[in-house]
């Protein structure tokens, strides 16, 4: 008898202890709305049954209302959110803050080293890793070979802009809605901002000197903008001023544009079945001007944990299973290969079956081509490519982006659109201080 | 009398008003329409109309991602919630302010009115910090409250309106025949004024459903009503109209179904007192 009850007692203590261990944490993710998040969260199935004892909780806002709700409750110890999706612009400003939790000790597994550098230099601050990259993406150049090979051209791997000018001209035929090249148009730090700063990386042009003062009337940012200027008018689309990712890939997918420069990601896409040219696309880097940076960004999604979460062990363990290399198997076997979140391992690109997708190589060699940390051909005080990593380059980004979209537009010419832009980023950066 | 029936006029003045009101109602139609494009369709230039590719998949693509009837309820919730229990503290304050006003009566309701020219983003912060204080984060408590809040000096300007058009001796009467307070109120001026009251409630439930600052803001997973469903449409490499369509027309539609069912009522509510 007595044995019985003590077996009993053990059992109940047994199973009260690994109640208590089971215990379930609960964790909010705070997401954006893209292709590879909407993914995740169908294969959360394999992280529950991998981890019964945290529940994860998704809530997904449009980016801007996710900065500042996130940016809210971190400045205020809300705790709301445990882990948070971030880019690559905010990494640096909000790991300096101390907004985020150190990412440096999560599991061997993981395998940090793995991370390609160019990325993995964007999500740290003096040396700690802040956010894991989920996906990474650079831009390049898409091309429909059927054009090119009918124009009697071809696109080297790594073309100029001069290239660039070149087949557009040739592949330009406005009788039949085809125009030479599509590029970003559409006012925003985010949007033709993002093109343009990259463009003129490799024109030499910088948005700052090292004493923080705005460059846009220096002659490398006059040969951007009139570069650019031209290119569009002559072989551009009509109304490009309006124009952003959306409405170039449906120009492209429709067979109406001969190139289009833009994020790697939209390689998928117009490779996809939704394009009328899937068939007839290649590929190659942004272009250059043989100054030693090419014209194309980085940018990673990744995912972060606010300093105010108070369940940090398992927003790690979620990051963990999340952006590891396991992820990644899980995604191919599942979904296939091309479906895989790219740009953050070089262990996918050293896989055979990824190496099959035809836009992988130009993808890793375009983000291998990207320094975040020294993006422009004269030195600069800033961290980012197609950005300023310093809170005020939202507003001064949309503010240019306004002018420079206005110039494409017809509504003022290059040179009065960079003295304009080149007036409001200083009285913008006299107000707040940076140049004394 | 004669000028208002000549069918000149008649045809005139009906012409201008669906103009006026197709204009109006212009973007919501686009929206409805967008929503049952393709998204190459949605974005084509110039925008397609007969020739559009037609579909069904945005609706079943934005179902299929989210857990629509959960946004759905919150905002039932939080948004009859709000009103009824502002229309709780409104009656007596419009009543007292109608029937018994004092000196400063006329200076309180423009300070309560001033309150709504302030934007909402100022008060943020110490909002954000008191819902945190109280446990009230994500709550659909604390969202029927800052909306009951928000809303207040609305419900209570139109219940003093239409109150003020009740003649005061049918309460004397009441009182005269020993009725309290309480039963004047609730016995006497209430149902004098359901009209009235029943479109101040249709307006705030409007006003709460399509709030979108706090409703935001204040939520993340429990809380989160159709606001935030449209908010979690927008994507990063811009928006894609016509998935963005279909949650927003899901979302209003409710909304508009009821001010369709309700419009005798709203106009009546929104004119009151304005000809006399």
């Amino acid at each position: 008898m007595t044995t019985t009850l003590r077996a009993l007692l053990g059992a109940t203590a047994i199973v009260a202890f690994a109640g208590t261990a089971m215990a379930e944490t609960t964790i909010t993710v705070a997401t954006v709305n893209n292709g590879d998040m909407v993914r995740m969260q169908g294969l959360m199935d394999d992280f529950n049954a991998k981890h019964p004892d945290i529940k994860v909780e998704w809530v997904t806002l449009e980016e801007n209302v996710l900065r500042q709700n996130v940016t809210t409750d971190i400045a205020t110890g809300g705790g709301q959110y445990d882990v948070i999706t971030i880019g690559t612009y905010e990494v640096p400003i909000w790991g300096k803050q101390g907004w985020l939790a150190s990412l440096n000790d999560l599991p061997a597994e993981y395998d940090v080293d793995d991370l390609l550098p160019a990325i993995r230099g964007g999500l740290t601050v003096d040396g700690n890793l802040y956010a894991s990259p989920f996906y990474g993406e650079s831009s390049m150049v898409m091309y429909r070979k059927d054009l090119m090979e009918a124009a009697g051209l071809t696109m080297p791997d790594a073309p100029t802009w001069a290239d660039i000018e070149k087949a557009a001209a040739a592949m330009t035929n406005k009788e039949a809605e085809i125009y030479g090249v599509c590029l970003r148009g559409k006012a925003g730090w985010g949007e033709n901002m993002a093109f343009l700063t990259a463009m003129s990386n490799s024109f030499g042009a910088r948005w700052f000197d090292e004493a923080w003062n705005p460059q846009f009337d220096s002659p490398e940012w006059k040969a951007t903008l009139e570069f650019y200027l031209n290119l569009m008018n002559n072989y551009g689309p009509p109304g490009a001023s309006n124009n952003g990712f959306n409405e170039n890939l449906t120009l492209f997918n429709q067979g109406k544009c001969g190139m289009w420069i833009d994020a790697t990601v939209a390689a998928s896409f117009v490779t996809g079945k939704d394009s009328t040219v899937a068939d007839k696309v290649g590929f190659a880097l942004a272009p250059d001007n043989g100054l030693g940076k090419r014209g194309n960004w980085l940018w990673a999604w990744s995912l972060a944990i606010p300093a105010s979460s108070q369940k940090q062990d398992a927003a790690k363990t979620f990051i963990n299973w999340a952006t590891n290399k396991d992820y990644l198997a899980l995604v191919a076997s599942k979904e296939g290969w091309a479906n895989v979140p790219p740009g953050t391992r070089s262990s996918l690109y050293a896989n055979e079956e990824y190496a099959k997708v035809p836009f992988a190589k130009m993808t890793i060699d375009s983000i291998n081509s990207a320094d975040p940390n020294a993006p422009t051909v004269q030195p600069v005080p800033y961290v980012g490519v197609q950005f300023v990593a310093i809170p005020e380059f939202q507003g001064l980004g949309t503010t240019v982006g306004e002018i420079f979209s206005a110039a494409l537009a017809g509504q003022k010419t290059a040179d009065e659109a960079l003295a304009e832009a080149q007036a409001a980023v200083t009285d913008e950066m006299t107000a707040t201080g940076y140049i004394k | 009398m004669a000028r208002a029936h000549s069918p000149r006029r008649l045809w005139l003045t009906t012409i201008a008003a669906w103009t006026v009101a197709l204009i109006i109602f212009f973007p919501v139609l686009w929206m409805i329409l967008t929503s049952f494009k393709t998204e190459a369709s949605a974005v084509a230039m110039p925008p397609e109309f007969l020739g559009a590719d037609w579909t069904l998949e945005n609706y079943v693509e934005v179902w299929g991602r989210s857990d629509y009837p959960r946004f759905f309820w919150n905002s039932v919730v939080i948004a009859v919630g709000s009103t009824l229990l502002g229309l709780l503290i409104a009656i007596p304050a419009a009543w007292s302010m109608a029937f018994v006003p004092g000196k400063r009566t006329k200076d309180l309701l423009m300070w309560m009115l001033s309150t709504k020219m302030m934007p909402a983003v100022a008060v943020m912060v110490p909002i954000y910090l008191l819902f945190l204080q109280f446990g009230l984060l994500d709550t659909r408590i604390g969202l029927v409250l800052v909306l009951m809040l928000m809303n207040l000096p609305i419900i209570i300007w139109m219940l003093y309106t239409y109150f003020k058009e009740i003649p005061g001796e049918i309460l004397e009467a009441a009182r005269m025949d020993g009725a309290s307070l309480w039963n004047e109120i609730v016995y006497v001026l209430t149902p004098m004024a359901i009209p009235g009251i029943a479109s101040t409630m249709l307006l705030n439930i409007i006003l709460a459903w399509n709030e979108a600052f706090w409703t935001i803001t204040l939520t993340t997973t429990k809380a989160a009503p159709l606001s935030a469903f449209i908010a979690s449409f927008s994507a990063p490499q811009g928006l894609f109209y016509a998935k963005l369509s279909a949650a927003s027309a899901m979302a209003i539609m409710p909304i508009l179904i009821l001010g369709w069912f309700s419009q005798k009522q709203l106009v009546r509510g929104l004119t009151f007192g304005a000809v006399k």
